[in-house]
């Protein structure tokens, strides 16, 4: 049985959202070549190739099973009683495959030396194997190295077969569309072609293969090493990425429909209408980001314990404090968008078009739907993928303040929040904060990249 | 002149009753105070008397806004909205949920603020600004690309990592700083030398690409190129004329944000253990102090309206065409 929580609901409804303003906004003649420029860009295709599978991952953790078999340790499988995701479901054995305590990257005994006790009744002062990462090996010592040298090229291979799959059928696809097959494939082979081909394929070769290889280690050892109750921190990284993508678009979503019907509506009646806007927005932008955020979540947290009965579950309940936060992120940055609007709407209310359209008698409110706001949207756009990235920081920060996401969920900001103070420890847990920083720059540098190409495209001002 | 400035004066006015409001109703309206004794209290062991001593001995059991107990006057002052929210505009902050004077707070951790933010600003819009006259000085080659690059790849990293990261290398391995803590006098130096280079090079990412753009707009004036025509080296067109021009835009961003200078940084306070306003407001947070996070958005917010109205000033003294408007 499918069971969604609120935000995986709202989620999915953002995601057609922005894919159906996607495909309407392509079809527009005015859009049409900045869209051509972003297409022809390396830089925003090879960022498109790594952020997929972000969205994939993401997704996968968004849609949940009830009642999923599990398998449990000694007895054949078990219902599972938390609804599990297809994320959850395809890392069974990440999920499950829980140590004692920290374990390195790739290790196959524990980080710290405990007391053991041998067979024959001694206690010797030592690092005990692990229970699950790198249990096939007899003797680690000798073995260890080679295993994961057979299986780095396996994966590599593996990743490359999966990747020829996938490429052979497209650039068949192409040659098929343009016709002259050898001209275009040496173009693909050259990086000549408009659409940068070659990038684009190499980019997934190369995904492809550090999938292949991670999954390949990841069946048999902790490649990330283990955290502090012994839970495996790939697992962990793997889980945040919902966290992230969610807290990037959900916010959008909060901000988008205050900013555009407040901005165009400040620009385009003027007047008192205006007035009553730019006090309203100007009063929010005053107020430092920051703080009104954690007085928002401190006041939100008060009435979440006021109405504990109304949880049925701690999932729940950390779900709902995910919305919640994202909304409060919404209210407090949608100013920034509604000053732009309004600026634009004002420009564009005197431009002889839409002078021409109130002569001939249309609406005001066609006007602001048919002429108005389609001049707009790139603004909108340059907006919300700007606003992605420095989200998906903000995340962080606040997790650390403890006005983010519940600490029951996984989030990069919790990682690096309980690593700090591994970071003090004797000797150091390193691992926890590396693969925190890694997803996050992952994530946070295409959409960065792509970010400063939508803008570039779509800019006015910027095109030179 | 003045009438400009006097203008702008008033408009701050409905913009901090405004903020006021917004305040009360956050932290009084949608959330009674009975919730948040609830909370401090605990969840499950409270009582209804309890609940009572606390909103008692913090005059949280006042009526919002009209007092029918009291007589004459008192019926609209002895009320929170009076007591508790029109005294921020005299800056009369109360005491804290946990009983100390937040006024005398404020005044004490001002210091060590400043002493972390003003050297952080200086050096981070020296810096900033240099390496963007460079990239510009270069544009158009592939140091310019790759400059570039750079930028958005330390704009893509975390703050938290360039603190704990700098903690770690700096302070840990190679223990040329204390990793935390701060002292009085001359011996604080030791202290703020590694807040102020980890905020510097946290900032340098967005600051170079924002002070490279305001540059690069410049640059296509017709100036610049009566400049570049008289024979200046492009050094010279760069330094003399560009960077002066620019100096409009660059001042009154600057200007905006020297009041808020006071309330310090979240982050790099919390983590180098500096007693000033930015981990004073972390520990209100984590307290759950709703009195110090309450004074802490007004004084925050004021002091934002203020570096506005000093930004209309800058603009008046440095732009002659604000100046001579009316």
């Amino acid at each position: 049985m499918p069971q969604l929580l609120p935000t995986d609901v709202l989620f999915f409804l953002t995601l057609f959202g922005l894919f159906g303003l996607l495909v309407y906004s392509l079809g527009q003649t005015h859009l049409r070549r900045p869209w051509q420029k972003v297409f022809q860009s390396t830089q925003a295709m090879v960022s498109l190739v790594i952020l997929i599978p972000y969205l994939l991952v993401a997704v996968a953790d968004s849609i949940r099973l009830e009642g999923a078999l599990v398998p449990q340790a000694g007895e054949g499988p078990v219902a599972s009683s938390e609804p599990l995701s297809l994320l959850d479901l395809g890392l069974q054995r990440l999920r499950l495959s829980v140590e004692k305590t920290y374990s390195a990257p790739l290790q196959v005994e524990l980080h710290a030396r405990e007391m053991v006790r041998l067979p024959d009744g001694r206690e010797i002062w030592s690092t005990p194997r692990l229970r699950y990462g790198g249990s096939h090996l007899i003797d680690p010592f000798k073995e260890r190295t080679s295993d994961l040298f057979r299986r780095a090229i396996k994966g590599f291979f593996k990743g490359a077969l999966v990747w020829l799959m996938l490429t052979v059928p497209l650039l068949a696809m192409v040659v098929w569309w343009t016709g002259d097959k050898r001209r275009v494939l040496l173009d693909i082979a050259l990086g000549r072609s408009r659409f940068p081909w070659r990038a684009v394929l190499l980019a997934g070769l190369f995904l492809a293969m550090v999938v292949g290889v991670l999954a390949e280690w990841a069946a048999v050892y902790h490649v990330l090493g283990t955290d502090k109750v012994g839970a495996d921190v790939l697992y962990q990284s793997l889980k945040s990425i919902r966290t992230g993508i969610l807290i990037g678009t959900l916010t959008t979503v909060a901000t988008l429909p205050l900013s555009l019907l407040l901005g165009i509506l400040a620009g385009y009646f003027r007047g008192w209408v205006d007035d009553v806007i730019q006090y309203v927005y100007t009063t929010l932008n005053a107020i430092p980001g920051v703080l009104l955020i954690a007085a928002a979540m401190l006041v939100m947290q008060a009435s979440m314990a006021r109405h504990e009965a109304a949880f049925q579950s701690l999932a729940l309940r950390a779900d709902v404090r995910l919305l919640a936060l994202c909304l409060i992120l919404g209210l407090t940055s949608w100013t920034g968008l509604c000053r732009l609007l309004r600026a634009e709407t004002l420009k564009l209310r005197n431009l002889e078009y839409v002078q021409a359209a109130k002569v001939l008698g249309v609406s005001q409110s066609r006007i602001l739907l048919r002429h108005i706001l389609p001049n707009v949207f790139h603004l909108v756009l340059i907006a919300v993928a700007l606003d992605f990235s420095s989200l998906v920081l903000a995340e962080a920060v606040l997790s650390y303040v403890n006005i983010g996401v519940d600490p029951s969920t996984e989030s990069w900001g919790n990682m690096i929040n309980t690593a700090r103070l591994e970071m003090a420890r004797e000797p150091v847990v390193w691992w926890s904060l590396a693969s925190a920083f890694c997803f996050m720059l992952g994530l946070v540098l295409p959409a960065n990249l792509l970010a400063d190409v939508l803008r570039d495209a779509f800019d006015p001002r910027r095109v030179s | 002149m003045s009438a400009y400035l006097l203008r702008r004066l008033l408009t701050t006015v409905p913009l901090l009753i405004g903020i006021n409001l917004l305040t009360f109703v956050l932290f009084f309206v949608i959330n009674s105070p009975e919730d948040m004794a609830r909370m401090h209290l605990g969840q499950k062991h409270v009582t209804q008397e309890g609940i009572a001593k606390w909103t008692h001995e913090r005059g949280y059991d006042l009526p919002l806004f009209y007092n029918g107990e009291a007589e004459g006057l008192e019926v609209l002052t002895k009320t929170i909205f009076v007591e508790k929210s029109l005294g921020l505009f005299l800056f009369r902050f109360g005491h804290s949920d946990a009983g100390r004077d937040i006024g005398a707070d404020i005044r004490q951790r001002m210091g060590p603020s400043l002493a972390i933010a003003v050297p952080s600003l200086i050096v981070g819009l020296l810096m900033d600004i240099s390496l963007a006259l460079l990239l510009v000085f270069f544009r158009l080659t592939y140091l310019e690309v790759w400059g570039a690059a750079l930028c958005i790849m330390l704009m893509s990293i975390s703050t938290l990592f360039y603190i704990i990261g700098g903690q770690f290398l700096v302070g840990k391995c190679l223990q040329w700083v204390p990793i935390s803590g701060y002292d009085s006098g001359l011996e604080a130096i030791r202290f703020i030398v590694l807040p102020v280079l980890i905020g510097t090079l946290a900032g340098v990412g967005s600051g170079v690409r924002w002070y490279r753009t305001l540059f690069l707009e410049e640059i296509e004036q017709d100036y610049v190129r009566t400049a570049r025509a008289k024979g200046l080296s492009e050094a010279k067109v760069l330094t003399v004329h560009v960077l002066k021009n620019a100096m409009i835009p660059i001042l009154t961003g600057v200007v905006v944000v020297l009041p808020l200078l006071f309330t310090g940084s979240l982050l790099t306070e919390s983590f180098f253990a500096i007693p000033g306003l930015g981990s004073y407001t972390i520990d209100a947070i984590n307290q759950q102090d709703f009195a110090i996070v309450r004074a802490m958005v007004f004084l925050g917010s004021f002091l934002y309206i203020l570096g506005l109205l000093l930004t209309d000033l800058s603009y008046m003294l440095v732009d002659p065409r604000v100046r001579f408007q009316d």
